[in-house]
């Protein structure tokens, strides 16, 4: 049983690490928090959702939702934050236009569902399981794990192994001695935001399948979620955001089995209110990280 | 002609701090730029290198107008800058800070690479894999000019390099960088040190609030009194 709980909640947490991973590279690279983010991840399902249905195979419409929300998300970047960029106002100015392009987005798929639940269409995923001893897996969530950790890979070598992460944590660090170097910011930025968008997408997919339930109000109760884990993790920390994830699925699928239900958010943001105490930038976060909006 | 500056001018929101500098560099030459705090002298540099944008005049550098040309361009065209303070990349590696520099290079050949710049400053190599803020400043120095060689330079522009560093290390920096210049490296060297500057240049630009005050041969300057007395406050200390 508890083997079980543990396998279920590595699944949910790989997919809020998903989740967190592209909101914390926003916040890591450039200091601003994207609330736009669950819109984008509503989008990313949204986009899989009418390529199923256009009949399409599902892993192209993966694929197409990834492209998609990439690009929504670089969207997002030119309209709601480009724009300000030169103000010298970016981190508060930032947080208030990431609600706006989230508003948006949210009315957009208002729009495209007509405030339904859509659903994908029956067998668009074979319901198949397998048996390990006592533990239980669906084939959902072996694509899930396998596709969350791929990518989570694929993610870690591009930015710590190739020039052009290094050209990301560059523009972190310092965009005007990047620009010194060579770096192009431009590019920079529609990198980061188009794999954040793409990553978000993922996870609007998967979500979307497993609980075969789309709908424009999606992403919010995922985006609570990516802030405890971001939190958690500590600050723009990539592994953090990784760790963090996954504990939070496990904790919550644990929970939701052992401890009256109504308790579960509360212990989670009770322990989250523990580990800040004890370590304020959070599990993984360097000391020296300036949390919030101060400026260099 | 790998510089000539005309009639430069630039501004912060209306106030000037460049009003109309002239100068040029030749090729292979080490060039001196000195003057008194707040004189000018980094808005120069950064009009050349296109972090600050001239309001008037015109930057022909190896034969290109490079006014409007955006900071990766120019430093990609084999302009490279070091900027006041350093500005190491403190989250990255040592080699990744020197690694990043190669791209300025793109396809052009350069005389520096990895192994070059670790035989100008051997300690870089010893803390390889350190991160950039774990340096001391004489070290984040080497490290900052190691990785504009990576770039494939054509010219440096150095922004006070000696800005902070203990009287020895500063000579191992200006060493290095007779040395870069002995091996064919156009320099324009701008420092507050004027002593300094003056006794490693042959030739030196004197600024003052955003015009040029004096240029010609850094001997004359260093052994005239009055102009240092009078320019730069003080007299030359050894
Ligand atoms: N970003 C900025 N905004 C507004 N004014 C500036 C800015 N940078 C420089 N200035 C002003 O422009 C003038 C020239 O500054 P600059 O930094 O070029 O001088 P400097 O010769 O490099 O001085 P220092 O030796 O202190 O580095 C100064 O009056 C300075 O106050
Ligand atoms: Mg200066």
């Amino acid at each position: 049983m508890i083997a079980q709980q543990l396998v279920n909640g590595i699944v949910t947490g790989s997919v809020y690490a998903l989740f967190a991973l592209g909101f914390t590279l926003i916040f890591g690279t450039f200091k601003i928090l994207n609330l736009a983010h669950a819109g984008v991840f509503m989008s990313g399902a949204f986009i899989g959702y009418f390529a199923v249905l256009n009949g399409l195979p599902l892993w192209l419409a993966l694929v197409l939702a990834m492209i998609g929300s990439g690009l929504i998300s670089y969207i997002v970047e030119l309209g709601a934050f480009a724009t300000i960029r030169g103000s010298g106002q970016i981190e508060f100015g930032a947080l208030i236009s990431s609600i706006g392009a989230n508003l948006c987005l949210m009315s957009l798929g208002q729009r495209l569902s007509n405030t339904k639940v859509l659903r994908f269409p029956f067998e668009t995923f074979p319901v198949e399981f397998y048996e390990f001893g006592p533990v239980r897996f669906s084939f959902l969530q072996v694509i899930i794990l396998l596709v969350v950790v791929v990518l989570l890979m694929a993610m870690m070598f591009y930015l710590y192994k190739t020039s052009f992460g290094r050209q990301i944590r560059a523009v972190s660090g310092n965009e005007r001695v990047a620009s010194l170097l060579g770096v192009n910011p431009g590019l920079v930025y529609f990198q980061t935001f188009f794999i954040s968008g793409a990553l978000a997408g993922v996870a609007g997919i998967m979500i979307g399948l497993s609980f075969n339930s789309i709908h424009f109000y999606m992403g919010e109760p995922y985006l609570l979620k990516a802030f405890v884990v971001v939190v958690l993790g500590g600050l723009g920390s990539v592994h953090g955001a990784v760790v963090a994830g996954m504990l939070l699925g496990i904790f919550q699928n644990l929970a939701v089995a052992y401890l009256p239900s109504a308790l579960t958010e509360t212990i989670i943001y009770g322990l989250l209110f523990v580990v800040l105490l004890v370590k304020p930038s959070g599990l993984f976060g360097s000391e020296g990280v300036q949390v919030g909006v101060a400026r260099r | 002609m790998m510089l000539e500056v005309k009639d430069l001018a630039a501004a912060y929101s209306g106030i000037e701090a460049l009003r109309g500098v002239s100068l040029h560099i030749e090729q292979g030459e080490m060039v001196a730029l000195i003057g008194a705090n707040g004189a000018g002298k980094s808005t120069l540099l950064n009009c050349l290198s296109g972090t600050v944008r001239a309001k008037r005049g015109s930057i022909r550098f190896d034969g290109s107008e490079i006014v409007g040309t955006r900071p990766h361009r120019v430093s990609r065209m084999g302009l490279l800058h070091v900027p006041e303070g350093r500005q190491i990349l403190f989250e990255l590696t040592v080699e990744e800070n020197l690694l990043l520099g190669e791209l300025a290079r793109g396809s052009r050949t350069s005389d520096y690479g990895l192994s070059e710049v670790f035989k100008l400053f051997p300690i870089l190599q010893e803390r390889r894999l350190q991160r950039g803020g774990t340096l001391s400043g004489g070290q984040q120095q080497m490290l900052a000019i190691g990785r504009a060689l990576m770039g494939g330079p054509k010219l440096l522009l150095l922004d006070e390099p000696s800005l902070g560093l203990s009287p020895i290390i500063t000579d191992q920096v200006f060493d290095a960088l007779q040395a870069l210049n002995a091996a064919g490296l156009t320099i324009l060297l701008v420092e507050q040190n004027a002593n300094r500057a003056l006794q490693v240049t042959k030739r030196a630009y004197l600024l003052e609030h955003g015009e040029l005050a004096y240029q010609g041969n850094s001997a004359d300057l260093l052994h005239d009194e009055k102009v240092i007395a009078h320019y730069l406050g003080h007299l030359p200390s050894a």
